[in-house]
């Protein structure tokens, strides 16, 4: 069957969002961790949230399939109570969510990082407790670098491939996104211009996704802005 | 005599030197003199809260708020801490880090140390001045326990500088708040008629 371009384009961007989304906290609370505390094994996790980054996607993607699969009780387990993961959207998501965590958690990294911690210091001496201050000093000065993690995050799952393939299949309509619908396209006799469709609509999201992280960087270092007049 | 506002024993290490601090006070003020890197500043963040490097003991209005075993954290101290360089919060107005601790009484302050026309301004939109005035009224306006300033009218000209000192010293003279001065300007020091402890070869010293 032809692979129909506007269900991919639909799929990929319901699949990066919901990746995006479901792991903010995640993300945010892992980035804070990282660059604010000092303790025994943060050199382990900083390392184990990259590993994505370094290992083949299709690796990744049967790590998820042994982990989350049918013949896994946590695998056997989601299915029972209604979200089975192998070729599922679930699984899909799963695949971008994990793919895309590294870029996601460093670029918020980055931003807690750039925060002076002395403005979390005077905080805390007015009075506020660690958990005001993260949502009244550290998180609003992050909150552009928090969109610009959101942006690559999202970026980064619309094209997934490697882990999508494995863990959720290329199936039309359920699990067909971008770049599973490009792959199948390359072997269809008629899809030439569902290709090119697709190769524009990839290229115009990537660009919007990059001109707006570029965007929210500038945001950032101006939010931070102190600097004598 | 009264009993001390300020009991400390202590060893701050400053790189590979170290700064000891065996000295109580019940002085309304003390003011810390001493040369650039002399440990003034860790002093103040130590007794702050935000340094916790120190080894020794800290007993503050009656209370212990550093010793075997006993860490009190900094939002229970609730010190008027002002940072040499005022570390205003770039994303909030003037009013806004005035009142980061509470509002009351915001207007009284901002007027004492002439900010009232600059509430509305961002702290990137101030003179380095301005700034130092915002941060004192942000501490001030906290209903410190004690304040712990670092130079804090260093960006100010020699007849403002006066005036304020003034004002500050009366406004805590007023609340009985004590205060802990650091400068590098012993003019400071006259309208709170500080005691003068004086930071010397990693040691500090009354006089």
């Amino acid at each position: 069957m032809t692979p129909d371009p506007w269900s991919a384009v639909g799929l990929s961007v319901v699949v990066g969002a919901a990746s995006t989304v479901a792991t903010l906290p995640v993300a945010v609370a892992t980035a804070w961790v990282l660059a604010r505390k000092r303790f025994f094994g943060r050199s382990v996790l900083s390392a184990l949230v990259l590993t994505p980054l370094v290992l083949p996607p299709v690796v990744t993607g049967l790590l998820l399939l042994t982990l989350l699969g049918r013949a896994s009780p946590v695998g056997r387990w989601l299915e029972a109570v209604g979200w089975p993961v192998p070729f599922s959207l679930t699984g899909a998501t799963i695949a971008a969510a994990v793919v895309g965590f590294p870029l996601y958690v460093s670029a918020i990294r980055g931003a807690f990082e750039a925060v002076d911690p002395r403005l979390e210091e005077v905080s805390a001496t007015l009075g506020a407790t660690p958990s005001r201050t993260f949502f009244r000093v550290t998180l609003p000065l992050a909150l552009p670098g928090v969109a610009g993690g959101m942006v690559l995050a999202f970026a980064r799952g619309l094209g997934e491939f490697g882990a999508t393939a494995v863990i959720a299949g290329n199936i039309e309509g359920r699990t067909r996104t971008i770049a599973l619908a490009v792959y199948a396209l390359l072997e269809a006799p008629d899809g030439k211009s569902a290709l090119t469709l697709l190769l524009v609509v990839s290229v115009g999201l990537s660009v919007i996704a990059l001109v707006g992280f570029e965007l929210l960087n500038r945001w950032q270092r101006r939010r931070l802005e102190l600097t004598d007049g | 005599m009264a009993e001390p506002w300020l009991d400390v024993a202590l060893r701050v290490p400053l790189g590979a030197l170290a700064l000891e601090v065996s000295l109580a006070t019940s002085a309304a003020a003390v003011g810390v003199v001493g040369p650039s890197g002399g440990g003034k500043t860790t002093l103040l963040r130590v007794l702050a809260g935000v340094e916790r490097r120190a080894a020794g003991t800290v007993k503050a209005l009656g209370v212990t708020w550093q010793g075997p075993g006993v860490f009190v954290a900094p939002w229970h101290r609730r010190v008027g801490w002002v940072p040499q360089d005022a570390a205003l919060f770039p994303h909030l107005s003037v009013r806004e880090n005035l009142a980061y601790a509470q509002a009351d009484g915001l207007d009284e302050v901002a007027e004492l140390l002439g900010v009232s026309a600059l509430l509305t301004r961002a702290p990137r939109n101030l003179s380095g001045g301005e700034r130092q005035r915002v941060a004192l009224g942000r501490a001030l306006l906290s209903r410190p326990t004690l304040l712990l300033l670092d130079e804090p009218f260093a960006a100010l000209d020699r007849s403002l500088r006066a005036r304020l000192a003034g004002q500050v010293a009366a406004w805590c003279a007023d609340r009985r708040i004590p205060t802990l001065l650091v400068t590098h300007d012993e003019r400071d020091l006259e309208p709170f008629s500080a005691e003068r402890w004086e930071i010397a070869d990693g040691r500090v010293r009354v006089g």
